[in-house]
């Protein structure tokens, strides 16, 4: 039974942490798309890093990864005012691509000093419980919130729309970043082409489950951990084919996507803004 | 700086737009080729190689068949706002129904038609079920879609792997060989299964037809441009949707009888099926500009891109992710031209 | 349009010449006491184009501390403009702004919020999810981190000179829009503004909340501030202005004291000749056409209850009302895009739910926003068509030369100025906009029209044509409910009056009986 609950928080906190990351754009207006491709490269960059340089710089490594894809993601969407949703697909394609093309050569191999899984997961805690605070108490957590709800009268109020949305994108680009380090460095410490596996989109879809709330997410990524942890363990000792298992996870978020469906969602989310006319 | 809407554009400034975007990815994407390990000129060369020979431009005609399919049902989804992204689990499914038909009911001479039948069926149900999902309870398309893209995925494993597991393995999954009245005819000795190419056409023309010059038609295009005037009308929204849905997904599932019963002539792993059609279609119906006869075009043009990529995997090793790259560098200047087009720079202090 | 009322004003500065936009100068109206010593704010020549749409052309205007100055003009003649090229939100093509002597750039709000320049936006641009003090809280100077307690405290103190008038912790969305444009005023006062734009401040509001915010600006105006008073009503400006400035097509064609105007004289520099009241229409007839009883409509706030009316061919039945009290709802469950609960009978047998039935059984609905009655990217010609485009295919393919045909009698009949029937109707100006929806929901001679402030935003040329299409249909035997915020709208057009409060009807109350302040009270109040 601990077992099972160290593994759910575990396996969650990648999830956790990218969910964070979508949701902090997403509460800004901007839908980030594009999680699961900035994942992939943060973890190649991370693992790469690591590799010569130790984890540490590798966590930062994919840090800053992240971040870049959040700005690269922010040009499309904020400053020339493109398709959100296609401009997150793309960049989604095309962080796969590269990770999986860059990442050819470190193909199994493997990994000598590793982060600890159990601090890192303490920190995904903590940068929730972190977020909520940032939220809702902070100068930059109102205009962000503003900005995702009506950014026009955040722009009439003086609030740098542009400005808000960027670093929404750059913190959540962070976060994200965060989230492929851990998969590369200390969940499963190596790097593989697909390594994601779709947590990119789950955690999208976890956003909606979490009604845009940090903290919310923090019970809805260890439940998905959970889950995924029972299907490795069932595994085998029931009578249902292992394929039936893998796809368990996605089933699950097409289900928690038809429960929650409308949402409350920010208001102007996916709505490029443009000033005037 | 700051970017104003521009209301009348010149062509000029579009077309350096466009020239500028694509410019800027052609060069990121040759220093990705240089990371990489490899020589730019010598991979955009073979980027490029299927258009130097008979052979290689029957790759690429094997590789427009489905994209032209997926493509045009695509921009039909588009069009009316349907975002579907499931093309390729959609495609699985169609897959799955051809053989289905191929291995497991009688044979004659309705068989080839009963695989299309079937199949596109499983792929439209498929489709549907994600309209259904948004119209019952609003969930997003987009990700429902995808999700049944793992979900297909799983099934066409666990058959193969499975209760269809063929007589000859060779550490490769598959079902065993369609019989004869199972497998499409092709032009010569290439792969190109031409009745699927036909149907593909046809799709691409009947669609714009019917989107540009019949009453239903004109319904998508008021529920696709403007929702709440397709309410104001009195317009059945949710009945559109799912129509579309069931369009789009019955030309994705044409596609996956077509690659099984005109390719592979089994069903596979769905790795080895696939091949990354469903995002790359998704480009070709973007780049149509929600225009269905504009597919018969950008399907081409992808089909290349595609079979380019099989060329770098075959003589540099190149995973073939690298299509991903292409794909992904290639739609992020499109949209960031046409974006770029339509506003004024205003450069202020 | 019949011949122009009334005589030439004597200004005794000499006639006046061309319509603007001819491209001949137009003399400026004004007296030298019109022009000030020192003034606080000046725009010179300011010229902003968007396009080939020439949306001010060499504008200028000064305003001076303690003072108020009104922008008068149609709907279209450019102030909304004007003032957001004064509060950073375009940059002028031409032309320079200066304050207090010195020139400046405002290249956004922000920019103009801290040179002191505050707008009270025309529609309260609030977050609706934040609460009061939330919103307000954009408009300050915040620590990093905050808390709740320390913000309201924060507030309290620095609107302490003024009334608040509404509760700081109450979430927006509840408010009224009278509360809300409150919350919009507060915020420009925050951080001392020298100069306050009001853009149609008394749109949402009520003759008696309009009064309350004259007296607001009278005190403002005590305390120094400069106020720039924008609006089309001419009874409003004369109420409080102490110079006007008169806009048309995108110049300045007069500037007065207040003691020089007269409504006349303002009219004429507004449109550019007189403006004819709109024909009266005869009286109905005595076939129900509508009859409604204990029409219930479920919605967030006051639901609409327990309406009940009748309404005869050739009659027009007018309603006006708060924003907010219902009547949007009322008209919308009518037109099918609201479930409702009552007797709704049309012509006798019972009101169907459907838009398209509603349509092919006479009902025609002009909607209130323009975006949800056209399809901008379509073509004139297919926006006409949206209710009928099955008809134009027999034979299944749509045969577009018809529809264009018809498109190009329709243009001609309702005088759409767009260049061709192809056009996408998203290049036409609002008023066109407006005439091509009346215009296709007019055709097949409905009859019952359902109308939601249908000349919102539209010229006073556009307007009056509206009308007198209305007024055509309303002779030959329709019924029209017409819901406006234009009180002299429904003054004008109406048989029969009535008000919505609250969710309930007040009235119907004939024509004869009835006044501007009798409805104002019928609206406020609820009492007959």
């Amino acid at each position: 039974m601990e077992e099972a609950l160290l593994r759910a928080v575990l396996f969650g906190t990648p999830i956790l942490l990218a969910s964070l990351g979508a949701l902090v754009s997403e509460r800004s207006g901007v839908v980030n798309l594009g999680v699961e491709g900035i994942m992939a490269l943060s973890a190649l960059a991370a693992f790469g890093v690591a590799l010569g340089a130790g984890p540490y710089l590798g966590l930062l490594a994919g840090v800053g990864t992240g971040v870049l894809g959040g700005m690269v993601l922010g040009l499309f969407a904020v400053t020339l005012r493109a398709n959100q949703f296609v401009a997150g697909l793309a960049v989604a394609a095309l962080g796969l691509g590269a990770s999986g093309l860059l990442g050819k050569r470190y193909e199994g191999l493997p990994l000598e000093w590793t982060l600890p899984e159990g601090g890192m997961a303490l920190l995904a805690f903590l940068l929730a419980l972190f977020l909520h605070h940032l939220l809702y108490r902070s100068r930059f957590g109102l205009y962000l919130r503003s900005v995702g709800e009506n950014p026009k009268a955040a722009d009439l109020f003086g609030v740098s729309v542009d400005g808000v949305r960027y670093g929404a994108l750059a913190l959540g680009g962070g976060l994200i970043g965060l989230a492929g380090a851990y998969l590369s460095l200390a969940y499963r410490p190596s790097w593989t082409d697909g390594m994601t596996a779709g947590l990119g989109w789950v955690a999208i879809a976890l956003v909606i489950l979490a009604a845009w709330e940090p903290l919310r997410a923090v019970l809805g990524a260890y439940l998905f951990g959970l889950l995924f942890f029972l299907q490795f363990r069932l595994q085998g000792s029931v009578p249902i084919p292992s394929e039936a298992f893998g796809a368990m996870p996605y089933l699950l978020v097409i289900l928690v996507l038809a429960l929650s469906g409308r949402a409350r969602a920010p208001k102007a989310l996916g709505v490029p803004f443009e000033r005037g006319r | 700086m700051r970017l104003e809407l521009d209301p009348n554009p010149r062509p000029q400034k579009t077309f350096l737009a466009y020239a500028l975007f694509l410019l800027l990815a052609f060069l990121l994407l040759g220093a990705l080729f240089l990371a990489y390990g490899v020589s730019p000129l010598e991979a955009y060369a073979l980027l490029l190689s299927p258009l130097t020979d008979p052979l290689g431009l029957a790759e690429i005609a094997r590789r427009t068949i489905p994209l032209l399919l997926i493509g045009a049902g695509l921009s039909l989804a588009f069009r009316v706002g349907f975002f579907n992204i499931g093309a390729e689990g959609q495609l699985l499914l169609g897959a799955v129904g051809a053989a289905y038909a191929a291995l497991f009911l009688p044979v004659g001479p309705w068989t080839l038609p009963l695989m299309f039948l079937l199949g596109g069926g499983l792929g439209a149900i498929w489709a549907g079920l994600a309209a259904w999902l948004r119209v019952r309870f609003g969930a997003s398309e987009i990700l429902t879609t995808l999700m049944q893209n793992y979900l297909a995925y799983y099934l066409v494993v666990y058959l193969v792997a499975g209760p269809w597991k063929g007589q000859m393995v060779f550490g490769f999954l598959y079902t065993d060989r369609f019989p004869q009245e199972a497998q499409l005819p092709r032009l010569g000795e290439t792969l190109v299964h031409w009745p699927t190419l036909l149907l593909g056409v046809a799709a691409a023309v009947i669609l714009h037809l019917l989107l540009f010059r019949t009453p239903l038609g004109f319904a998508f295009r008021v529920q696709g441009e403007n929702p709440l005037a397709a309410r104001y009308l009195g317009l059945p929204g949710g009945r559109l949707l799912f129509l579309t849905a069931l369009i789009s997904g019955l030309l994705s599932g044409f596609a996956g009888v077509g690659e099984v019963a005109g390719i592979h002539l089994r069903l596979l792993e769905p790795a080895q099926i696939s091949l990354g059609y469903g995002f790359t279609a998704i480009l070709a119906a973007w780049l149509a500009r929600g225009r269905p006869l504009l597919v018969l075009l950008t399907a081409p043009l992808l089909g290349l891109i595609l079979a380019g990529g099989d060329a770098l995997k075959l003589s540099l090793s190149m995973p073939f992710r690298v299509v991903d790259v292409v794909s992904g560098l290639l739609l992020l200047a499109l949209i960031g031209a046409e974006a770029l087009g339509r506003h004024r720079i205003l450069w202020r202090r | 349009m019949g011949a122009p009322k009334g005589r030439l004003p004597a200004l005794g500065k000499g006639p006046l010449k061309a319509r603007a936009g001819s491209g001949e100068a137009l003399p400026v109206v004004s007296s030298p006491r019109a022009r000030l010593g020192r003034p606080m704010l000046r725009l010179e020549k300011i010229t902003k184009r968007f396009g080939s749409v020439v949306a001010n052309r060499g504008v200028s205007l000064e305003v001076g501390r303690g003072e108020v100055l009104a922008l008068l003009g149609e709907n279209g003649a450019g102030k909304t403009t004007l003032v957001s090229v004064l509060y950073g939100l375009y940059a002028p093509d031409e032309g320079r702004i200066l304050l207090e002597g010195k020139e400046v750039r405002i290249p956004s709000p922000r920019a103009a919020q801290r040179l002191g320049i505050a707008l009270v936006p025309q529609h309260p641009e609030l977050i609706e999810a934040h609460s009061v003090a939330e919103n307000l809280a954009l408009g300050l100077d915040l620590p990093l981190f905050f808390s709740r307690r320390g913000l309201l405290g924060r507030l309290r103190r620095l609107l302490s000179h003024h009334p608040l008038g509404v509760d700081l912790e109450a979430p927006v969305h509840r408010l009224s829009a009278g509360e809300k444009q409150r919350v919009e005023l507060l915020r420009a006062l925050l951080n001392r503004p020298r100069v306050l734009i009001l853009d149609e401040p008394t749109s949402v509001l009520t003759p008696k909340e309009a009064e309350d915010l004259f007296q607001e600006i009278r005190r403002l105006k005590a305390m120094g501030l400069a106020v720039i008073f924008i609006s089309h009503k001419l009874d409003e400006v004369l109420a409080i202005a102490d110079r006007i400035a008169v806009l048309r097509g995108g110049e300045k064609v007069g500037e007065l004291r207040r003691e020089e105007a007269d409504k006349d004289t303002l009219i004429r520099l507004m449109v550019g000749r007189s403006v004819a009241p709109p024909p009266k229409a005869p009286p109905p007839r005595e076939e129900v056409v509508l009859e409604v009883e204990g029409l219930t409509v479920p919605r967030h706030g006051f639901p609409v209850q327990g309406v009940s009316f009748a309404l005869r061919a050739g009659e027009v039945l007018g309603i006006a009302g708060v924003a907010g009290s219902g009547q949007a709802e009322l008209l919308e469950a009518l037109a099918g895009l609201r479930p409702y609960r009552g007797q709704v009978r049309f012509l006798g047998a019972p009101l169907p739910k459907d838009p398209a039935r509603l349509f092919a059984l006479g009902v025609a609905h002009v909607p209130e926003e323009r975006a949800m009655g056209v399809v901008g990217t379509m073509s004139v010609a297919e926006n006409l068509a949206l209710r009928t485009y099955p008809r134009y295919a027999p034979r299944g393919l749509l045969d577009y030369r018809a529809m264009e045909r018809d498109a190009e009698g329709l243009i001609a009949r309702y005088r759409i100025q767009t260049p061709s029937p192809r056009t996408p109707v998203r290049f036409l100006s609002g008023g066109n906009v407006q005439k091509v929806i009346l215009a296709r929901e007019l055709k097949d001679g409905p009859r019952l029209v359902l109308a939601m402030h249908p000349t919102y935003g539209v010229d006073v040329g556009a307007a009056e044509e509206v009308h007198a299409r209305l007024l055509d249909l309303v002779r030959e035997g329709a019924a029209v409910l017409l819901v406006s915020e234009d009180l002299d709208e429904i003054l004008a057009l109406s048989h029969r009056v009535a008000a919505m409060h609250r969710g309930r009807l007040v009235g119907p109350v004939p024509r004869e009986e009835m006044s501007r302040e009798r409805l104002g009270r019928m609206m406020t109040e609820g009492r007959a």
